[in-house]
């Protein structure tokens, strides 16, 4: 038990370090690599808690296709020096006062929310991604929201195209 | 195999990167920090459900999880695009210019 806390608590410390990397960089793309980091640690956590799925998931998707994407706009929008220059103005050491108090707030509410599951343990069975499979597109109750979800994608995919395509041409016209 | 640890314990950590989120998005005012927290906000609630399919020995959790990732994706992508726009109308990534987007 205690040996399992500790295993826990290790990624668990590298995801709280990174995820302050993150929000205190003020270089985008290396706060995206912190980015990349918590999210690795918080898959080592998926693993260990019995989710090997959600782990290869969780790598493949949010490290490897939305950073990617975050990349991808961070190289288009050219940021350079000037713009941790920018962010430097932006980011002055008083702004941090009234959403710490905020934030403090709400860690005291999830702290008595928590309370209640004290003594409750993870039961340390892995389910792997048969189970899962079967559970989604079974007799279950998830078919209609897999395919709501499908809506959802193929929105978004047709939201960024529109998006995104004017910003292409207009780059076309001016080069 | 695998651990096991009180749900507490999982809880405070995703309680804690949330939180982590939350300010950062409170805090930052450009755009791609913004959606930077709001990912981590994301990821953090994921593990929670995680953590609530752990005790069960459940896949619901990690059927939720995914849910979050559809979500995740389809967000990042229309508000890449969105980043794109407000980059080229008012050269800049000031949230704040977002206010005078109008049609």
């Amino acid at each position: 038990m205690t040996l399992d806390l500790v295993l826990f608590w290790i990624p668990g410390a590298v995801a709280i370090g990174a995820t302050v990397a993150v929000i205190t960089r003020k270089n985008a793309s290396r706060a995206l690599i912190y980015l990349v980091v918590s999210l690795l640690a918080v898959a080592v956590i998926f693993f260990m808690l019995g989710a090997p799925f959600a782990a290869a998931l969780e790598v493949v998707v949010y490290a490897g296709a939305i950073v990617v994407l975050f990349l991808f706009v961070v190289m288009m929008l050219n940021l350079g020096r000037s713009s941790v220059m920018r962010e430097s103005r932006w980011l002055q050491p008083g702004m941090w006062i009234g959403p710490f108090i905020l934030v403090a707030i709400l860690a005291v509410v999830f702290a008595y929310a928590f309370a209640s599951v004290d003594g409750v343990d993870t039961k340390g069975e892995m389910v792997g991604p048969r189970a899962v499979g079967e559970a989604l597109f079974g007799e279950g109750p998830y078919l209609l929201a897999v395919e709501l979800a499908g809506f959802l994608l193929l929105a978004a995919l047709v939201g960024a195209y529109h998006l995104g395509r004017r910003y292409l041409e207009e780059r076309r016209e001016l080069s | 195999m695998a651990i096991e640890v009180p749900v507490f314990h999982v809880l405070i950590l995703a309680g804690i990167l949330f939180l982590l989120g939350l300010a950062g998005v409170l805090v930052r005012r450009n755009i791609m920090f913004l959606l930077m927290s709001l990912e981590v906000m994301m990821n953090a609630a994921g593990l929670a459900f995680i953590a609530a399919g752990a005790v069960w020995g459940q896949p619901d959790g990690q059927i939720m999880f995914m849910f979050i990732l559809a979500l995740a994706a389809a967000e990042v992508a229309v508000a890449l695009g969105i980043v794109l726009q407000i980059s080229r109308r008012f050269d800049t990534l000031d949230i704040d210019a977002a206010s005078d987007f109008n049609g």
